[in-house]
């Protein structure tokens, strides 16, 4: 791959990529087969996106936005920083104590990382799904009762039972849990089932955003395609940040795909950037930088 | 059929029916040798265990609980003030070391800096005071709880000298059950937008009670048996019962200790007596941490 040092900061930039516009990637064209729905809102927005643990470079520069009601797949290999990107939405980083990050997101143009952001408002517009199912020991209610009980609202018993069944409903677990929902444990159902719990507990906080880390993983591919069918739907209400390591299910389930890699620097150092970003009809069949052909034609990753 | 052969030229067939190996020998005689140590090990548990019911079972009655020691009527005397006092010790043992070691546990598991010098060195002088020789708890009451802060060997001085002495087991006890609650229940918990103290308010600490509540009654049991601290702070033998937290108290192990080195045989006899209610005690708060810890296996 071709990279030429960038005089102002040093640091070897991707050539291979026509951009001319710098490194800025914003789509807000209505092309390429993209969802029908318009006009195009950018909820969220990175801006030279870095994230160091300790002295390590993790991620490099992200810049890129994400459309509302739409689904967003970060995808690339092992150590390529997606997962770290993604945990930037929600501010999980915070919780890993040598975590820093550099840069910009913004949210309705509110920037997350600034000082007088409290991260727990911030996840609880922004929810998080992560890749091992992690129901809590309690019942299906107790499951998801506790983003609203945490919340600081008071709710009624009977408001929050029907919070609580419009989740399970949303996550399309109801039908099966309708039975014992308030007695049966959350760790007594089936991986995939675990997996909608968690959504449907996300959702119950009324997130305005959905960030799934490789939701599937854990899955067989039954549970994942009922996953994947419900992304569908919960895309029509929620703006949905996917990051997998399934080519195919980011071809299948969405909208926009961003694919990041993992490179050395000058130093040796291995750090993720994003490579493209893309409407995934576009990026699949005709991708602009040949780093990201070459992954997604299966000769690396 | 042919016979197969190894390359030695050893027919494998007669090989596995052969007469015994050296090594089947030697296999008995290791397994022979590990049953032994076990046997010795128990086998003066049982003769002690034996010893104390034989001279205790006849004093073993109503007296023992409904009377107080008495010099001059040994047959009768009984133990009821010890038997008391080492209860209301067990609870105020409880009543401190619950909050205190919980709230030290979560502190260095959820809220300090992994691995920084000063968690480092606190983690390290936790360990040695799990060490330290119970004496020196009493010295440490002595010098400050008796002599500066409350004037006499209180229970509440009792309680809190034992307190002190099994702190260090509790914390460690907490901590490890803290530690075992997975991480996937805080990010979980965290990413649906609660705050560190509810996590660890309505997350961490239920699923961490099991293993809270095996280790503070291990402890209890523990400080309940313990005589040399309340001896260096000066409890002595006391034949009223303790109605507060600032009267005067005795314990069982101080009871036993008097009685046992007395000459007469009835007094000899009280303190077999006086020991198979210690172990009593014992026995059911050793079970009742078994019980806890059955009844609430992981459930992930």
């Amino acid at each position: 791959m071709t990279t030429s040092p960038n005089p102002t900061t040093g640091v070897g930039v991707p050539t291979s990529a026509p951009k001319t516009e710098g490194p800025r990637i914003t789509l807000e064209h209505e092309e390429h087969g993209d969802r029908e729905r318009a006009p195009m809102d950018m909820i969220v927005r990175t801006e030279d996106l870095d994230v160091y643990y300790g002295d390590f470079w993790a991620v490099r520069k992200v810049t890129m936005d994400v459309a509302r009601n739409q689904i967003t797949a970060l995808i690339g290999p092992s150590g390529c920083g997606k997962s770290t990107v993604l945990r930037c939405f929600n501010r999980m980083n915070d919780l890993i104590p040598t975590a820093r990050v550099e840069g910009h997101v913004t949210y309705h143009g509110q920037d997350l990382y600034a000082k007088n952001v409290d991260p727990v408002e911030v996840r609880r517009q922004v929810g998080m799904v992560f890749q091992r199912p992690n129901p809590f020991p309690k019942t299906i209610f107790e499951n998801v009762a506790y983003g609203p009980k945490v919340s600081g609202v008071k709710y009624s018993r009977s408001d929050l039972d029907d919070l609580v069944v419009e989740a399970l409903k949303g996550a399309a677990l109801w039908e099966e849990v309708k039975a014992e929902y308030k007695d049966k444990s959350g760790l007594a159902l089936s991986g995939g089932q675990q997996q909608r719990l968690c959504i449907a507990r996300a959702i119950a906080t009324e997130p305005e955003i959905i960030l799934m880390d490789e939701p599937c993983s854990a899955l067989d591919p039954i549970a994942t395609a009922l996953i994947e069918d419900l992304m569908q739907e919960l895309v029509t209400k929620y703006t949905v940040i996917i990051v997998t390591h399934n080519m195919q299910q980011a071809a299948r389930v969405s909208d926009r795909t961003a694919f990041f890699t993992a490179n050395l620097d000058d130093r040796g150092q291995r750090f993720g950037e994003l490579v493209e970003y893309d409407y995934t009809a576009k990026l699949f069949s005709n991708p602009a930088d040949s780093r990201t052909e070459d992954y997604i034609s299966g000769r690396f990753g | 059929m042919s016979t197969l052969t190894t390359t030695r030229g050893v027919d494998k067939a007669a090989a596995l029916t052969g007469a015994p190996h050296e090594n089947l020998l030697k296999e008995r005689l290791f397994r022979g040798v590990l049953l032994a140590c076990l046997v010795f090990a128990t086998f003066f548990l049982v003769v002690l265990f034996a010893y104390i019911i034989i001279e205790g079972a006849a004093r073993f009655d109503a007296n023992l609980f409904l009377n107080q020691f008495s010099q001059i009527s040994p047959e009768t005397a009984g133990g009821q003030s010890a038997i008391l006092g080492t209860i209301y010790l067990g609870l105020l043992v409880i009543a401190i070391t619950v909050p205190l070691g919980t709230a030290a546990a979560v502190y260095l598991e959820e809220y300090a800096t992994k691995g920084s010098r000063l968690s480092r060195t606190i983690d390290v002088n936790i360990q040695n005071l799990a060490a330290v020789p119970s004496v020196v708890y009493g010295l440490l009451g002595l010098g400050i709880f008796v002599r500066v802060i409350f004037g006499e060997p209180t229970l509440l001085v009792g309680g809190l000298i034992l307190s002190l002495l099994v702190l260090p087991v509790v914390i460690v006890a907490a901590r490890e059950a803290i530690k075992a609650v997975p991480p996937s229940l805080r990010e979980g918990s965290l990413g649906l937008g609660a705050t560190r103290w509810q996590t660890t308010w309505k997350m961490v600490l239920p699923n961490a009670i099991p293993g809270i509540a095996t280790g503070v009654i291990l402890a209890v049991s523990r400080a309940i048996g313990e005589a040399a601290p309340l001896v260096v702070i000066g409890v002595g033998l006391i034949t009223f019962n303790p109605n507060s937290l600032d009267d005067r108290f005795t314990a069982l192990p101080i009871l036993i200790f008097d009685t046992a080195k007395r000459p007469q045989e009835a007094f000899q006899d009280l303190s077999a007596a006086l020991i198979i209610v210690s172990l009593i005690l014992l026995i059911v708060l050793n079970s009742t941490a078994i019980f806890i810890r059955n009844r609430y296996t992981r459930k992930w």
